[in-house]
């Protein structure tokens, strides 16, 4: 009887706990039709669509919201097939240099943002190396491969060597059996790190503020404007790239339910 | 031929990604001890004069800011633990074919992105927001209540946009306990209470190890949260670096602090990940 009751204690705990996790998401889809009048955009004036129309009216923004997409799809491409290949390289091989790169990909993954960034800025300083959408680029790539390196490791071993082992038995080359079996084998950890990837890049403030130079991402455009005020369009845009991102998430696991 | 080829494939694979790791990752982190032992400013030039008196100046500057960074950081880590244990307990065992909803709920946050969610904080926290605006009308609350530009705001927002990394890792763990080494300890008559503590608690320790890991280390370093929702008295240790970086340009007291932050973080990490294995870590933090 106490453990009936301590299960719906907790029942009630979790669904509390989501609603705090989900709040401040309700906020800023409600705030994105907030008929707005003063500078400020914290009380509710009523109800409008007017920021949807006037979507991409801020050319600065709109502007950060590109080059951040520019960014995540150039890094996500990078990042997936450098670290695909390494965590290849980790999951079914022992080679000269796999504890070094394990312990730099573990590294990678557990150095502070801000210290990841300092040191890039630290390199292109001494390099004076411009900063634009290059650097950028080149940082995100640096934060996400670990993510893909150990997604797709994981797969990797707990892939059944057999497999491979027949398509060669069958007379298929060291390039056919790549692409034909284990390709296809490890595709689902290879989408999910790209996933991963695109979703850090688009997120990223801390790394990108020490090496954008004058370039400006969605996120550094936001947090820049957060004295003056944050327009409702971002709102908007947010709640946009939310519903796309969960369109994607249920499409993405509806589709493995029907592949199993 | 052939063999010899074989013989090189790990390497060619592994090439890109050293070479990646190699240039921006440790020749940075190598350039930044450098700097950090320079002398000079941005107008006449840096020298290198290996002088550790920028480690004397950026710790005896900022070691208040150091230290309430290192405070905040453990403390919305054990609100995070102690939030994130029950929930994960009771998705693990009791989800039942919900699982994957519970967890789909507790990622969504992560699809708006992290400036934008720590601002509605901020929205939903004003002094004259939607919170408090009406109870202050109300005369439910003092007039110059505020809940912005204090501790609480600040360990909050923290405690807010790590919960989940500490969540998952736990969860991870307790889905992994057989149930039948559970009934194993009632049918040696332990008490529901007893069968947690001597049996589930400790097989979910590396859960509890990982996640510790994965929210201390950015919870003490992050700028954002005390930018946002902190005031004067609530800067951070990530704030200082990044205006000593991108506004007064003193690249040796940064690196210099970077390096003091880093060296505390890692310091405790792999200390803690040696008495666990690296291996075991990354295996929790990958699932």
């Amino acid at each position: 009887m106490r453990g009936r009751l301590g299960d719906r204690l907790l029942h009630v705990y979790t669904w509390l706990i989501i609603a705090w996790l989900t709040a401040p998401i309700a906020v800023m889809i409600l705030f994105g039709f907030n008929d707005k009048q003063s500078k400020s955009n914290t009380s509710w004036q009523g109800f409008t669509l007017r920021w949807y129309g006037e979507l991409f009216a801020d050319g600065s923004l709109t502007g950060a919201l590109v080059n951040s997409l520019e960014i995540a799809v150039i890094s996500t491409v990078l990042t997936t097939v450098i670290g695909t290949l390494l965590g290849l390289a980790l999951g079914r091989y022992r080679f000269r240099g796999k504890g070094m790169s394990n312990f730099l990909v573990f590294a990678a993954i557990s150095t502070p943002e801000l210290v990841m960034g300092a040191s890039l800025l630290s390199l292109f300083v001494s390099g004076n190396t411009p900063r634009g959408l290059l650097t950028i680029t080149i940082a995100h790539v640096l934060f996400s491969l670990s993510f893909v390196v150990v997604t797709v490791r994981a797969r990797v071993v707990g892939l059944d060597p057999s497999l491979e082992e027949a398509a060669r038995d069958l007379g298929a080359g060291t390039w056919t059996t790549f692409r034909l079996v284990t390709l296809p084998a490890i595709m689902p950890a290879v989408f999910a790190g790209a996933l991963l990837a695109f979703a850090l890049s688009i997120d990223d403030y801390v790394v990108t503020s020490f090496v954008n130079g004058s370039t400006l991402t969605f996120p550094l455009w936001i947090i820049g404007s957060v004295k003056v005020g944050i327009p409702p369009q971002v709102n908007v845009m947010g709640t946009l790239i939310f519903g796309i991102g969960v369109a994607i998430a249920i499409g993405n696991a509806i589709a493995s339910r029907r592949r199993t | 031929m052939r063999k010899v080829r074989a013989a090189a494939a790990p390497y060619l694979l592994a090439l890109p990604a050293w070479i990646w790791f190699a240039i921006f990752f440790v020749v940075p982190i190598a350039a930044m001890a450098s700097v950090s032992l320079t002398t000079g400013n941005l107008l006449e030039g840096f020298q290198q004069t290996f002088s550790f008196s920028n480690y004397a100046k950026a710790v005896g500057q900022y070691h208040t800011q150091l230290i309430r960074s290192l405070i905040y950081g453990g403390i919305a880590t054990l609100i995070m633990l102690v939030l994130a244990y029950p929930m994960a307990y009771w998705i693990a065992f009791k989800g039942g074919r919900r699982k994957s909803m519970y967890l789909f709920l507790l990622l969504l946050p992560f699809f708006v992105s992290f400036v934008l969610r720590t601002i509605s904080w901020g929205f939903l926290l004003a002094d004259d927001g939607i919170l408090f605006g009406p109870l202050k009308s109300a005369g439910l609350l003092p007039g110059d209540f505020h809940v912005l530009a204090t501790d609480v705001a600040v360990i909050g927002g923290l405690v807010y946009n790590f919960l989940p990394f500490m969540v998952l890792p736990i969860y991870v763990a307790l889905e992994r306990v057989d149930p039948r080494v559970v009934e194993a300890a009632y049918d040696l008559y332990a008490s529901r209470w007893a069968a947690f503590r001597k049996v589930v608690l400790p097989l979910s320790l590396p859960g509890v190890f990982a996640g510790v890991l994965m929210t201390f280390v950015p919870a003490t370093a992050d700028p954002v949260n005390a930018r946002i929702l902190g005031g004067t008295g609530n800067t951070m240790i990530g704030n200082i670096i990044q205006t000593e970086y991108l506004t007064n340009n003193d690249y040796p007291t940064a690196s210099a602090l970077s390096f003091t932050l880093m060296a505390v973080l890692l310091v405790g990490i792999f200390v803690y990940a040696r008495s666990l294995g690296t291996e075991n870590v990354l295996e929790a933090a990958a699932r």
